[in-house]
């Protein structure tokens, strides 16, 4: 079923375009050296590329919420001291200079230590998550077995710093937002594991290049064999996405953060860059958690269709990510904030025993992969009918007993 | 060898400060760092998938119950904890009584004489032999946990009565 190993020579010259760029630079280096010097290129590479796309994300969501709400959006700061505005792309630069350049406020009776290594801790941790990720067919920084687990792994830690953020500040509403966010992040760190369960259960392989290598190939011709186009794939990506915009704090689940009740959460009393790296690592955090989901779910760098295939691996990549991101910012538009009881429920009343049911059904579709296709349909209306009917149930459990509020001006 | 004694030295320093801090937030971070130690220590041994899985669920999960426990059980701006010598002689008994078992469990298993390069161990070999042949040992863990969670609900759930105003 998985395809032999991609061979460098086999691809395309814009598939081996970044390979042959590195190659260039550090071809005539000794062995050793070669390779930490290859390595050192590739974390370069990914802060470069991760902290423009940052950049430009912050833009790109200011715009995309301006538009949803029906307004222009920065659209002031252009190209440096000349008078080209390119409808407000000089924004992140503006940003950028300006939380630099503010003053760095440590509160007196703050932890300085601990207030200090918060912000450091976040972003070393969320750019630590991007090692694993396929990018391309030939592109990926750091091959381990245990792929997805390393990822999970240095993204729980990011927690703890939220809570160092929070606690250090010794502000009431710092920590009230770090009691929120440990609540927050427990609550939701279990279904977006239980979603990713599923995948490696399939694939049968923890690494994320095996389990890309194992979407390879295309049903009827056409259809390409991603995880998402599965009844339990479907159910786990949607179970993945909603856990990983709670896992990123991301409206709407940003409560800890919330700040028409906790001013600004654990930033309340961070200023000037230390305020910035922690955006940075929020935004990091989300990008990496939509390119897992691009890995496990949407057939990684894969192109959709055969006859697409030969754009680069990348390329793809790229776009699946951006199509993922835009989709997290298009909900933060559209959904209001839930409460943290709500939130809660929703975790542990609707989206845990989903996904364990999810699990189950998993199994079902793995045990049933030797039917004939006279079964499948069968196998298909089954699997259908195990994601979809706990969902109405468990859905209808979710909401019973409440009504649309109705308001009152008294 | 050196990265060995390096990590080691970081961990003891990191468990070692953390007991003798009397600020009980400060502990638990340095008692994190520690364990954080304890998987560098893994990844020197050469298995990735134990301290992945060590930072995964110490880091990750553990770490939060404990800063829960602290916040939820004292205000942060309670003055620190006293010193309470009666408590000393049951703790180092406990403490000396689990590492007496640990050291006679090591102790006791027959190593293999000639150890040569470590075996090639997958994480697939791992997760069959852990569900196949272990599986009573980690079904017997899972049971422990469970019951030391339900423990600690249980003494939680007496002390909540005597702090509500």
């Amino acid at each position: 079923m998985n395809p032999p190993a991609a061979d460098p020579l086999a691809a395309g010259l814009l598939e081996r375009l970044p390979l042959l760029a590195r190659d260039a630079l550090t071809g005539a280096l000794p062995e050793p050296w070669r390779w930490v010097a290859n390595g050192l290129l590739a974390i370069l590479a990914i802060i470069v590329v991760f902290s423009s796309l940052f950049a430009l994300l912050t833009l790109a969501e200011r715009k995309v919420l301006a538009r949803v709400q029906n307004r222009p959006g920065p659209n002031r700061a252009g190209l440096p001291l000349t008078r080209f505005r390119l409808g407000g792309l000089g924004q992140p630069l503006a940003d950028g200079i300006k939380m630099l350049t503010k003053e760095d406020i440590v509160p007196r009776g703050a932890d300085p230590v601990l207030h200090f290594l918060a912000p450091v801790v976040l972003l070393a941790l969320s750019l630590l998550t991007f090692a694993v990720l396929p990018y391309g067919r030939l592109l990926v920084p750091v091959e381990l077995e245990a792929g997805v687990l390393y990822f999970f792994a240095a993204g729980a830690a990011t927690e703890l710093a939220l809570f160092m953020a929070g606690w250090a500040s010794r502000n009431k509403y710092s920590l009230l937002a770090a009691m929120r966010a440990l609540a927050q992040l427990i609550s939701y760190e279990l279904p977006l594991l239980l979603a990713v369960v599923p995948v490696v259960l399939l694939a049968g392989s923890l690494s994320t290049s095996g389990i890309v290598a194992a979407q390879a190939g295309w049903d009827l011709g056409f259809l390409p064999r991603w995880f998402v186009l599965t009844p339990w794939g479907f159910a786990s990506f949607l179970i993945f996405l909603t856990a990983a915009l709670a896992e990123s704090n991301r409206s709407p689940f940003d409560l800890p953060e919330a700040e028409s009740e906790l001013i600004a959460g654990h930033l309340t009393e961070y200023s000037g860059f230390k305020y910035a790296l922690f955006f940075m690592a929020e935004y990091l955090g989300m990008t990496a958690l939509a390119g897992l989901g691009v890995t496990l779910f949407l057939g990684g760098w894969r192109a959709p269709l055969p006859f697409l295939e030969f754009v680069p691996s990348y390329a793809w990549f790229g776009l699946k990510l951006l199509a993922l991101l835009f989709v997290f910012i298009w909900i933060r538009a559209t959904f209001p904030r839930l409460r943290i009881d709500q939130l809660t429920r929703l975790a542990w009343k609707f989206l845990v025993p989903l996904a364990l049911l999810n699990l189950g059904t998993a199994a079902l579709w793995a045990l049933t992969a030797g039917w004939g296709p006279a079964l499948q349909p069968l196998r298909w209306l089954g699997a259908v009918a195990l994601v979809a009917g706990p969902f109405v149930l468990l859905g209808r459990g979710l909401t019973a007993g409440l009504r649309p509020r109705t308001y009152r001006f008294a | 060898m050196i990265a060995l004694a390096a990590i080691a030295l970081g961990t003891l320093a990191a468990a070692a400060v953390a007991l003798a801090l009397r600020d009980l937030i400060h502990s638990a971070l340095l008692l994190i760092a520690s364990w954080v130690g304890i998987a560098a220590f893994y990844l020197w041994a050469g298995a990735e998938f134990i301290a992945f899985a060590q930072v995964l669920i110490y880091v990750g999960a553990i770490s939060m119950v404990v800063l829960f426990a602290v916040l939820l059980t004292r205000p942060p701006t309670a003055p620190a904890t006293p010193v309470r010598s009666g408590r000393t002689v049951p703790g180092f008994l406990a403490g000396g009584a689990v590492l007496g078992l640990l050291a006679g469990a090591v102790l006791s298993s027959p190593l293999p004489a000639g150890m040569g390069a470590a075996p090639a161990f997958g994480v697939r070999e791992l997760g069959l032999k852990l569900l196949g042949p272990h599986a009573g040992a980690l079904l017997a863990t899972g049971a422990l946990l469970t019951v030391a969670l339900l423990g600690a609900v249980v003494l939680a759930a007496g002390r909540g009565k005597e702090d509500a105003p």
